[in-house]
């Protein structure tokens, strides 16, 4: 299958890409794991589901409208349960390899002239005890449940952590029949009060969400934190307490929330895989890009959240411009993107870099890590067994990992890089994983005969 | 209110599909690990190492937190396999190789080994 443009992720920046690029007489294809376009977002109820009114769990539903139509009236081919394991240089542009379906078998390539990652992040959670029980899930993950496949996991929630995301998890569960026994929030309302001013755009989201708050009698607690999930095989309830202005949980503040549901969240980290596997330089843990989304790669350009965790918005103005960038580059003109999209996107940024640093994570989370509270999900190594690692020498991430196996499952650490790298008192480093997704033996084989796998 | 009724959703035919051996009703549209949840089921998985139970965490295919035995094969991301009439969901114990549960919790189903090495 050969395409122009291979447009990787069909959330708000993928989408805008694609449609920015078709629109101007691109050949766009528009790669996607999931079953619909619409990223993590405008995540869609699945069809079968005859939602009559999905835009009840959504915001901006009138901007998705436009996308959906848009796409729908384009030439853009979609090609949705497509995973995508891995981009690779070709002499005449490049291949990208993907597996076909929710089994992920069948291996398909797609050769295009140019590439633009918009792929999105995952959401971090950092480790408490008790986080591993059945019915803790990731804010965002209860968000995607719900507007995804219209189910809830309980009668009676907490939803906490750090971030934005938090708020339209709390009203989304709430609306959803859901009681939200609480909001817990580890950020004081006066720092976010200090970055009013660069915020104002978000501020009739904000307003939004808080009146859904007050609608539906969600308790808020700032400047408080999750200490523990309790339960045997299921949760039970959390023990909430309030940090005091360094960050400290203050002694005698705790209580106890029965609830059968957590939501927990501390932000963001962008997807890098496919980046990283062609080479692309990173920035901190992010794609690095220039005033035009392109990549340092030729030929590759990236936009939304894996170039740095800033809201839908930012993504839609990321990819528009990143779209217009490489129609540019294809079509052999000097017109990029116009001046009005480039200024939009750096008032969408100046309030992102805002929410980010209101939004810092509780800054002594390690404290309430209890020797047996398991640190990385998959290999089931305890914070005890870090500290082991760091008191026999392990200066970082990386070693630790060598002696411990955190991070080295499943999920090839994206859940545990964060603490790991904060217990050991450093920042997290990239991966470097060889794929963006597990490929069966077979497909690798086929992909790379003479190394001879088998 | 509840989702179903929140989104307005007028769902084709519930159709069953089976959780060790129990049978469970599935709405089209649905990934194995929502029918699960609008069953009440929240965990399906018992880690390799504890031998504790798991379920949804990530809820968008990054964690493997969710990994069940469907249709005899293990490791399958219930959060993000559609469900199917008929589909045989069993609790996958560690690595999923061993044997499936029956509905009176015991284990003398039988498992398909993985074809692909994971
Ligand atoms: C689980 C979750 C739920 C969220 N819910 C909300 C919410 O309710 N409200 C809110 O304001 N913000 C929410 N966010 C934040 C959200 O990430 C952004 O606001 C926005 O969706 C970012 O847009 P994007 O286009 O950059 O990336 P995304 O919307 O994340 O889109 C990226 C797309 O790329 C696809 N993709 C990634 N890697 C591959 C690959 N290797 N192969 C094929 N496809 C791939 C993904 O399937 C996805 O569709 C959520 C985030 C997460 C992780
Ligand atoms: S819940 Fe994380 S992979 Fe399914």
């Amino acid at each position: 299958m050969r395409t122009d443009l291979a447009v990787i992720g069909a959330g708000p920046a993928g989408l805008a890409a694609a449609l920015a690029a078709s629109a101007r007489g691109v050949r766009v294809t528009l790669l996607d794991a999931a079953t619909q376009p619409g990223g993590q977002f405008y995540r869609q109820p699945g069809a079968g589901l005859g939602a009559a009114r999905p835009e009840a769990l959504h915001h901006g539903w009138r901007t998705w409208e436009r996308l959906r139509d848009g796409l729908a009236a384009s030439a853009v081919r979609v090609l949705t349960d497509h995973h995508v394991w891995c981009v690779e240089r070709t002499p005449d542009g490049f291949t990208v390899h993907a597996l076909l379906g929710p089994e992920q078998e069948e291996p398909v390539e797609v050769h295009a002239r140019a590439v633009l990652l918009a792929t999105g992040g995952y959401e971090q959670v950092l480790p408490f005890p008790g986080w591993t029980l059945p019915g803790v899930v990731s804010a965002g993950g209860a968000q995607a449940m719900l507007k995804g496949g219209l189910v809830v996991p309980g009668r009676r929630a907490v939803v906490a952590g750090t971030g934005p995301l938090l708020l339209p998890v709390a009203t989304g569960l709430a609306a959803a029949g859901v009681e939200v026994a609480a909001l817990v929030e580890s950020t004081a309302p006066l720092r976010l009060a200090r970055q009013a001013p660069a915020l104002a755009g978000k501020l009739a989201e904000g307003v939004g969400h808080a009146a859904g708050l007050l609608r539906h009698r969600v308790p808020v607690l700032t400047r408080h934190t999750v200490v523990r999930a309790h339960g045997e095989d299921r949760l039970t309830g959390v023990t909430v307490a309030a940090l005091d202005a360094d960050g400290h949980v203050r002694p005698g503040t705790e209580r106890h929330l029965p609830c059968d549901t957590l939501a927990a969240g501390h932000g963001m980290l962008p997807h890098t895989d496919l980046a990283e596997s062609l080479g692309c330089r990173l920035d901190g843990l992010a794609v690095d890009v220039d005033t035009e989304q392109r990549t340092d790669v030729p030929g590759v350009w990236a936009a939304g959240e894996a170039t740095g965790i800033g809201g839908a918005a930012l993504s839609l103005a990321e990819g528009h411009i990143a779209g217009c960038s490489a129609t540019a580059h294809l079509h052999g003109t000097a017109r990029g993107p116009a001046p009005a999209a480039l200024k939009a996107r750096t008032a969408l940024r100046r309030s992102a870099a805002a929410l980010d640093s209101a939004y810092a994570l509780p800054a002594y989370w390690s404290e309430q890590l209890t020797d047996d509270t398991v640190v990385c999900r998959c290999e089931e190594v305890t914070a005890g067994s870090v500290r082991e690692a760091l008191d026999l020498g392990a200066g970082d991430e990386r070693t630790v990992k060598l002696l411990t196996r955190a991070g080295m499952g499943w999920c090839q650490g994206r859940m545990c890089s964060t603490a790991v790298a904060g217990l050991a008192g450093c920042a997290p480093t990239p991966a470097k994983r060889p794929f963006a997704r597990p490929v069966p033996l077979g497909v690798l084989a086929r992909h790379h005969p003479q190394e001879g796998l088998s | 209110m509840n989702p179903l009724e929140l989104a307005g959703a007028r769902p084709g035919p519930a159709f069953t599909v089976t959780f060790d051996g129990r049978p469970v009703d599935a709405l089209p549209g649905q990934t194995v690990a929502a029918v699960l949840w609008a069953a009440g089921v929240t965990s399906w998985r018992d880690t390799r190492r504890g031998g504790r139970p798991r379920g949804v965490f990530c809820g968008i295919g990054v964690c493997f937190d969710c990994l069940v035995i469907l249709n005899g094969r293990p490791n399958q991301r219930a959060c993000l396999v559609p469900a199917r009439p008929g589909d045989e969901i069993g609790t996958q114990e560690g690595t999923g190789h061993g044997r499936t549960r029956t509905p009176d919790g015991t284990g003398d189903g039988s498992t398909e080994e993985a074809r692909h090495a994971d």
